[in-house]
């Protein structure tokens, strides 16, 4: 290896501007759909109101961290239940595993939040400064009033998409009418205010400056699907075979020797990442299918079939290349790695739906308290104290009967109160100490470990549930002359 | 997949001149990001310097322009905590002691307060679960036995005062003699094979017999005909299952042999009335309280 007195080349590579020009064909209005619905969720759900009665929020979609509970349509998820959370985020993974698979990078290309809201201020952009070579002239063009003018006009626009953005998310967390009118009022909490501004300022600068250089640099998603996709999923390709050697038809005769491409540039133009399709599959590419729509549009123009750029797996470019025509999509799509993905995916949906249907409304759990784990009692009489938790997910305060089962020997008992009935208010867990007691020389006192079961049953209703736990005992040692008290240095003693 | 990999012009760099069985280091400048980074860095070092004390001295540290220190934040905090509670802890020391239970939000704060006090300052000689040290004397709390009483005003005097502690005269205060000087050994054996008939456990019925005029002349005036104790000299209940001490023969010998003087501190000067009163509210709601 020999030095040279040249210095060694950047590592930094600066961003090339990017102008995509505007396109019509069947994937961008798939595109512009997918778009409309999918900022339409994301920017009218908080605002559905869904009666749950007096005391509740009628939000239908609320996460409501300051109680502690989360609300979607008819279904209230209480932290406890946060498996079901878990469950929807390995059904997203799953999801796009099963998509990867199948279509690419389906995500990126069409749904991704970067992909959706880059799309909407590139619409902007055509907007006000109208489309591609328009921009393009705009760029180099000197920074008089008049550019400006479109630009300040253009970030104005930018900013107050960005804003509703970071509004809107907001209002998932809080009543978004409340908050709504507090955040114009700036009596709004100032975390409000700050996750507003914080999402206001990546909405702007992600979707207006950064665009492709988050999916190139910053996400971690392209790296993981790359690893997901294989010789069977569906990517966007150029039929290099057909298209080569590229040219422009100048002559009838041309038309022997070039291939199909006439090398129009509308591929790259419309390219929202900046890339030549025609290099072939590259990690840029997020597979959004705008070139398919412009090469196609050129094909029709110039009389020759479409599908020079189209959706291709990596198989099917094997079996173009020796002549044969390619595997058709559904078989692409219906294989057994998709069809496990799928199940998979069901399994956990099934799952899912059928937990919610049978989770009950009330929650009970008993856990012993261990220091000491029993208390000798002066009749000699052995006591357990448990920590009672009864959780009631409903709306009404309800009552519940403590039993044993099956045991007459145990005695149970609430604090020192006689009664054995404990109210639970509403929406709310309670935590109460509750005592069992042996009697001396029963067999419960003797054991050194048994089990038992606690039932709570509704007073004058048919919910009960019930817990598992364990009494601990100290076998009869009046043989050995001792006698305990439970706290733990026993064997000292024997 | 990449068809056409674009070939970057690598120039080759400098290097250090260091060479390892043909390996070469290279010479490269800095990440910019880096040393900027640690430029600002060394700013913020300065900073922090000139702000919070920074430099060790003999006694102490130099203070920072900012005069800040955590134990002033901590102090800060618990005048923080004192105040928000300013309220609850005039009601705790002014409400009859015993109808704090009744009062649910006085009482929850009672309690909460009291297991703090308990972890603190009572944990190390009755446990941290309260349930005492057994052999070692410290009465188990949980039990519905009591020396000197189980109601809350019997726990907030025994807190307050102590039990057998020279530095408060209001201490409650008993003595058991050693018997040992006044019993000869054989009537020691009898008294405490009585002690362990009247207790239900196994014993020699001739020698509790016997035990039992020994009983009746020597212990019975503190500890009742019947072993039933008695609360005012804090004389222990010895016909139930429990023990302090032990019920075995060796330990009870020991005991009668011996005496016991059981010692615990006097709390009033140390803690606040509010504190004492929450830590009785806590003891008395174990399980035990009368």
């Amino acid at each position: 290896m020999s030095s040279s007195d040249t210095p060694p080349p950047s590592l930094y590579a600066a961003q090339e501007p990017i102008f995509p020009r505007r396109v019509k064909g069947r994937f961008r209005t798939l595109k512009w759909w997918i778009m409309a619905v999918t900022l339409g969720i994301y920017y009218l759900v908080p605002w559905i109101r869904w009666d749950r009665g007096p005391n509740l929020p009628d939000q239908a979609v609320l996460v409501d961290l300051a109680n502690r509970r989360f609300f979607f349509f008819w279904i209230e998820i209480w932290p406890q239940e946060f498996y079901f959370v878990a469950g929807l985020l390995i059904m997203a993974g799953l999801g796009l595993f099963l998509f990867t698979s199948a279509l690419g990078r389906v995500w990126c290309g069409y749904a991704c939040p970067q992909t959706v809201w880059t799309d909407l201020f590139i619409l902007v952009e055509r907007w006000i400064e109208g489309d591609r070579n328009a921009r393009v002239r705009l760029w180099h063009h000197k920074w008089d009033a008049h550019k400006w003018r479109l630009r300040l006009t253009k970030w104005a626009v930018w900013l107050l998409i960005a804003l509703a953005t970071g509004g809107a998310w907001v209002f998932y967390f809080t009543d978004a009418p409340t908050l709504a009118r507090d955040l114009l009022a700036f009596s709004a909490h100032p975390v409000a205010y700050g996750t507003i501004a914080l999402l206001t300022f990546t909405t702007f600068f992600f979707g207006g400056f950064a665009r492709e250089q988050i999916c190139i640099y910053a996400c971690p998603w392209p790296r993981i699907q790359a690893a997901m996709l294989d010789e069977d999923s569906l990517t966007v390709a150029y039929r290099e075979w057909r298209g080569e050697p590229r040219g422009k038809h100048r002559k009838a005769e041309d038309a022997d020797t070039l291939g199909d491409c006439i090398d129009c540039m509308a591929c790259v133009n419309v390219c929202p990442m900046g890339i030549d399709i025609r290099d072939g599959q590259q990690m840029a590419c997020i597979t959004c299918a705008l070139c398919i729509d412009a090469c196609d549009d050129v094909m029709d123009r110039v009389g020759k079939p479409r599908g020079l750029i189209g959706y291709l797996a990596l198989s099917d470019e094997t079996l173009e290349r020796a002549g044969k025509p390619p595997k058709p999509i559904l078989k692409h799509i219906l294989r057994p790695r998709t069809l496990l993905y799928t199940f998979l995916w069901g399994a956990v949906g099934v799952g899912l739906v059928v937990a919610l249907f049978v989770r009950g409304d009330l929650d009970m759990s008993l856990s012993p308290i261990r220091n000491p784990t029993y208390v000798t009692l002066s009749n000699g009489d052995i006591r357990n104290s448990y920590d009672l938790r009864l959780r009631n997910m409903t709306h009404e305060a309800r009552s519940f009967f403590l039993t044993v089962e099956n045991d007459p020997s145990l005695e149970l008992s609430i604090e020192n109160d006689g009664a054995k009935i404990v109210t639970v208010p509403a929406d709310e867990q309670l935590n109460q100490r509750i005592y069992l007691t042996a009697k001396r020389g029963s067999d419960r006192a003797n054991t050194e470990r048994s089990t038992v079961r606690i039932w709570a049953a509704e007073t004058g209703g048919r919910t009960r549930s019930y817990a598992d736990t364990v009494f601990n005992g100290h076998p009869d040692d009046d043989d050995t002359n001792e006698r305990h008290n439970g706290n733990g240095d026993e064997r000292k003693h024997r | 997949m990449t068809r056409k990999p674009t070939p970057k012009a690598q120039r080759d760099p400098e290097t250090t001149g260091h060479v390892w069985d043909g390996i070469e280091e290279f010479n490269n400048p800095l990440p910019r990001w880096w040393l900027w980074t640690f430029y600002a860095t060394i700013i913020f070092a300065i900073g922090y310097v000139i702000a919070y004390p920074a430099w060790p001295l003999i006694n102490g540290a130099t203070p920072g322009v900012l005069g800040y220190s955590t134990r002033a934040e901590v102090a800060k905090d618990i005048a923080g905590f004192d105040a928000r509670n300013a309220d609850l802890l005039a009601q705790l020391t002014s409400a009859d002691l015993e109808a704090i239970p009744q009062d649910d939000a006085l009482n929850r704060f009672a309690v909460q307060a009291g297991a703090a006090v308990f972890r603190t300052n009572c944990s190390q000689c009755h446990g941290s679960g309260a349930a005492g040290v057994q052999a070692g004397g410290y009465p188990n709390l949980l039990d519905d036995d009591w020396l000197w009483g189980g109601t809350i005003e019997d726990i907030h005097t025994t807190v307050s005062h102590g039990i057998r502690n020279e530095s408060d005269p209001d201490a409650r205060f008993s003595q058991m003699p050693a018997f040992g000087e006044m019993l000869t050994p054989e009537e020691i054996t009898q008294a405490a094979n009585h002690v362990r008939a009247i207790s239900g456990q196994s014993h020699d019925a001739g020698l509790a017999a016997k035990g039992a005029v020994v009983f009746a002349d020597n212990c019975a005036v503190c500890h009742g005909e019947n072993g039933e104790g008695n609360r005012a000299l804090g004389a222990p209940t010895l016909n139930d299952a429990i023990w302090l001490y032990g019920g075995d023969m060796k330990t009870l010998t020991e005991t009668i042999t011996n005496a016991r003087f059981g010692v615990m501190p006097s709390w009033q000067q140390r803690l606040r009335e509010a504190d004492i009163r929450a830590v009785a509210i806590y003891v008395h709601q174990l399980g035990g309280g009368e």
